[in-house]
């Protein structure tokens, strides 16, 4: 997961790219004909001082490698920002991010 | 194998336990919706996230998203408002084989404009739905999809 985060005029802005292949399920592997597992990121949470700031909960339509802005008040440059992914076959990213 | 109701029952403590600890959301946030996830019809998928298919279609909801997709795999979505009391924005496409495509929680203090990137399986109508202060406002833009690598 690569996470950028600024803060500006009290406000923290934050990108994220989750590497992830975000796959469906109806896809079909053309060389042996059959289906491609569903593996998908359902839940990713962003946490800030022990304070959830953000939940976002996927299904299958949201593009391979999801990308995410969001943006919330307060946040101190230096700080670190919590950040878990899971999908559903039960993996799971964790990264921190620190402010900038 | 015989099993001893003492052993039985200790059995079950420690295997709910278990689940317990397993089932437990790392926050208190309204678990991954599965039911509205994996819905077909949108009236389903409305229903199931969001409790109500009656939306009120408002202006304070802005939906930003192209009105020509050339690559239905990645069309950049963003969806803000000045609303206050917002609760949550969802984001779904009808045609797409299960219309539910995300759903954001927004905590007091974070603010409502997100932006995301989506799949269109096809031609679609595009909606934002937001919740705030227990009612549900929404936008909707048709978003086409061309075929072919040259954006038709």
């Amino acid at each position: 997961m690569k996470v950028k985060a600024k803060v500006k005029n009290n406000i923290t802005s934050v990108r994220l790219l989750a590497k992830h292949p975000m796959e469906t399920g109806r896809r079909v592997n053309k060389e042996t004909g059959e289906k491609i597992p569903a593996k998908y990121i359902q839940e990713l949470t962003c946490e800030y001082n022990g304070k959830v700031v953000f939940v976002a909960h996927f299904g299958t339509s949201v593009s391979q490698n999801p990308y995410l802005a969001f943006s919330f008040e307060g946040g101190t440059k230096g700080d670190s920002l919590q950040l878990r992914w899971n999908d559903n076959t039960g993996d799971v990213d964790k990264t921190e991010a620190r402010i900038k | 194998m015989a099993i001893s109701r003492r052993k039985f029952l200790n059995m079950l403590t420690v295997g709910s336990a278990a689940c317990l600890t397993l089932l437990t959301p790392i926050t208190a946030w309204s678990a991954w919706a599965s039911d509205a996830f994996n819905a077909t019809q949108s009236e389903d998928a409305y229903k199931n996230l969001l409790g109500a298919t009656e939306t009120i279609d408002s202006d304070e909801v802005k939906l930003k998203v192209p009105k020509i997709a050339e690559n239905g795999g990645a069309v950049p979505v963003s969806v803000k408002t000045s609303m206050k009391g917002v609760e949550s924005i969802s984001l779904f496409v009808k045609n797409n084989p299960q219309p539910l495509t995300a759903s954001f929680q927004i905590p007091a203090g974070t603010i409502a404009n997100v932006s995301t990137r989506i799949r269109l399986a096809q031609t679609s109508t595009v909606t934002a739905v937001i919740k705030a202060n227990g009612k549900l406002y929404s936008k909707s833009q048709e978003v086409k999809v061309t075929i072919g690598g040259c954006g038709g």
